[in-house]
């Protein structure tokens, strides 16, 4: 993807969401009995976004090749920050089933030995030792009531 | 009683040894839940708040306070050394402070934000002893219109948050204008944008998408480069972990331009420390001779924000002291324990209760030196975490941050709005779109269209009440002006550019 065609997307993506916006807020009462009603401010923002994102849109025309080289070339490493994504919202979709401390074990583990190539053991230690940190620090110091699981943590 | 025999008295009520131990035992257990994201002072006023019935009152207000702006002292750590703000009022710190981090100088970056915060706190405190009164009479002029005056000027804040294309910035804040947006309506009570879930009508939580935007986006963007991805160079020798001579001489002027717009900022009820923050990061970037450079990891970057969340603490009190109207929600808890100690807050309390108006600024400045005797030495300390490997500090951020986002309302749909606002800023930073102009506009989206709706009532529709009444004129003014500095600067390069062709 080059600059101008992330400009591009970009700028079609937020008029298709300014348009979205000014669409809900139409339905709502513009004016209320005792003054503007709650559909006044996001129009207005819905105008502002479609406004300045068909100015992205113009802009993107005229960026120069040489910045749309380097962001062509920023894009072809998005694969492991979004397989790292991924896991925290797995870790937090897990929260609520298996507690904090196994779901951050399990993400710290994926992320030392699948993103980070690091050896089991050393990503088993960090994670655990991590873990016990987080409890003593949060749960037993502070009484911070971090999501359990049936076995208590 | 003149000013000085007053604050005799307060030093003789502050410097008793239990006071100093509670003044003492308040700035430590600030500092930590100022370090901690999530667990801001307020939460903490209010879990400690029974505690105190059975203190001396004067002791206990001392306390309370001392939680109070400590904690606006330990939430640049985090902002600094991993890119988590503590308080949606170290947001600006990350700026420069993470980038100071990355470039081998957190020490630095640390110390300079400790003595921003002394220098702030201290003359915070003189504000509060000399001019709390007229300014408190001045602060209650401010009605919805010059509000909504003073968040423009907030907003505009935008044009030196903006990289190298001030339309992304602009979008990046009519988002942020719209996620305020999202929740109950608290004029007509009718939700909007909730998309059907029961757990947006309370909004977006603040901290939840911060710390997303900030904190996971950080990590999501470290992740690109493995094995290439450096550890932070870490200064060595304590000599090089603290800030030298010429990083305090650079931050003169971020020391008094945070300490001013951060007090009087924090004396007008819900403006707010985060509002203070980017005003004055604004203001330094559009005094300074490289603003270029800001964002790139400045140490006035550091300073002025620094120097105004921790003034506005002072400020906040001018008028909860003066005339009972908290700012904030830390200031109502502590109104709330006012009252519940039998004290009226309000033009007499001064008069009624010089021990405990006076004991509370004495004991500021005692905790302020406190603060900074604690803080300078655990600057070295704090700044090891850098020398963490990758591979621990990820983990170690991430961890800090669903706990820190799900500890402040119990809430594990706080966590999923972080891990979607991660996303958010990971792609925001690969388009180049600058994100704290996105929190600029959640931070000042409600109070701006609470204060304009509120300003069409009081004018029956008509517009030309924002524009005629003294003040609201004067900071709109203000407002247009910075606005029209980018063209300015344009103007001027294209001029130069010319007379370099001719020439």
């Amino acid at each position: 993807m080059t600059r101008d065609k992330g400009d591009l997307i970009a700028g079609a993506v937020l008029a298709a969401f300014g348009i979205y916006v000014i669409t809900v807020a139409a339905k709502l009462p513009y004016v209320s009995d005792v003054g503007p009603g709650h559909g006044f401010f996001p129009l207005w923002l819905g105008i502002g976004l479609v406004v300045f994102a068909a100015g992205l849109i113009f802009t993107s025309f005229t960026s120069s090749v040489n910045k749309a080289k380097s962001s062509s070339q920023s894009w072809n490493s998005t694969v492991r920050p979004l397989a790292g994504w991924l896991a925290v919202m797995v870790a937090v979709a897990l929260l609520g089933k298996i507690g904090f401390a196994l779901s951050f074990v399990i993400l710290t583990v994926f992320l030392v030995v699948a993103l980070d190539r690091r050896p089991i053991g050393l990503a088993v230690g960090i994670a655990v030792g991590l873990a016990v940190a987080f409890h003593l620090v949060f749960v037993v110091a502070l009484d911070v009531p971090l999501p359990k699981a049936v076995w208590g943590f | 009683m003149d000013a000085f025999n007053s604050l005799l008295l307060g030093f003789s009520v502050a410097l008793t040894p239990i006071n100093l131990f509670w003044c003492l035992v308040g700035v430590l257990m600030g500092t930590v839940v100022g370090v901690l994201p999530g667990l801001g002072p307020a939460a903490t006023i209010a879990m400690l708040l029974p505690l105190t019935l059975k203190m001396d009152h004067t002791t206990a207000i001392i306390a309370l306070a001392g939680i109070f702006y400590g904690a606006r002292y330990g939430g640049s750590t985090t902002s600094i050394l991993l890119n988590i703000p503590g308080e949606s009022s170290s947001v600006v710190t990350c700026l420069d402070g993470y980038q100071l981090a990355r470039k081998g100088r957190a020490g630095a970056a640390l110390g300079i934000s400790a003595i921003a915060s002394f220098v702030a706190g201290t003359i915070g405190v003189l504000g509060l002893m000399l001019i709390a009164p007229p300014l408190a009479r001045f602060a209650l002029r401010f009605a919805p219109p010059e509000y909504f005056a003073l968040m423009v000027l907030g907003l505009v804040m935008v044009v030196f948050l903006a990289g190298e294309s001030m339309v992304k910035a602009l979008l990046a804040m009519f988002v942020g204008l719209w996620i305020a947006t999202i929740g109950t309506d608290l004029f007509s009570g009718e939700s909007r944008f909730t998309f059907g879930q029961a757990k947006l009508l309370g909004g977006v939580d603040f901290i939840a998408a911060t710390v997303g935007i900030f904190a996971i986006a950080e990590v999501l963007v470290n992740l690109e480069s493995r094995g290439a991805a450096e550890l932070f160079k870490l200064a060595k020798g304590l000599r090089n972990l603290l800030p030298t001579l010429q990083d305090i001489k650079d931050c003169r002027f971020a020391f008094l331009n945070g300490s001013l717009i951060g007090f009087f900022v924090g004396a007008l009820p819900g403006a707010g420390a985060t509002v203070a923050s980017f005003l004055s990061y604004g203001l330094e970037k559009a005094v300074s001779r490289h603003p270029e450079k800001f964002g790139t990891g400045v140490i006035e970057g550091v300073a002025a924000p620094e120097g105004a969340n921790n003034a506005d603490a002072s400020g906040a009190l001018v008028p909860l002291l003066t005339l009972g109207i908290p700012g904030g929600n830390t200031t109502a808890i502590l109104l709330g324990g006012l009252i519940l100690w039998g004290y009226r807050p309000g033009p007499l309390l001064i008069q009624e209760h010089p021990e405990l108006f006076w004991g509370l600024v004495a004991s500021m400045y005692v905790g302020n030196v406190l603060l900074l005797i604690l803080n300078l030495p655990l600057v070295p300390l704090f700044a090891q975490i850098l020398r963490l490997p990758y591979y621990v500090l990820y983990p170690l951020i991430l961890g800090i941050s669903i706990v820190g986002v799900y500890s402040v309302n119990n809430s594990l749909f706080d966590v999923w709005v972080m891990g979607l606002f991660g996303l958010l800023g990971y792609l925001m930073r690969k388009l180049e779109f600058p994100a704290a102009a996105l929190i600029l506009g959640m931070v000042l989206g409600d109070s701006l269209e609470r204060a304009l709706r509120q300003s069409l009532m009081m004018s029956q529709g008509d517009i030309a009440i924002l524009v005629t009444r003294p003040i609201s004129g004067v900071l709109l003014a203000i407002a247009a002006l910075v606005l029209c500095l980018p063209l300015v600067r344009k103007v001027r390069y294209w001029r130069v550019e010319a007379i370099e062709r001719e020439g």
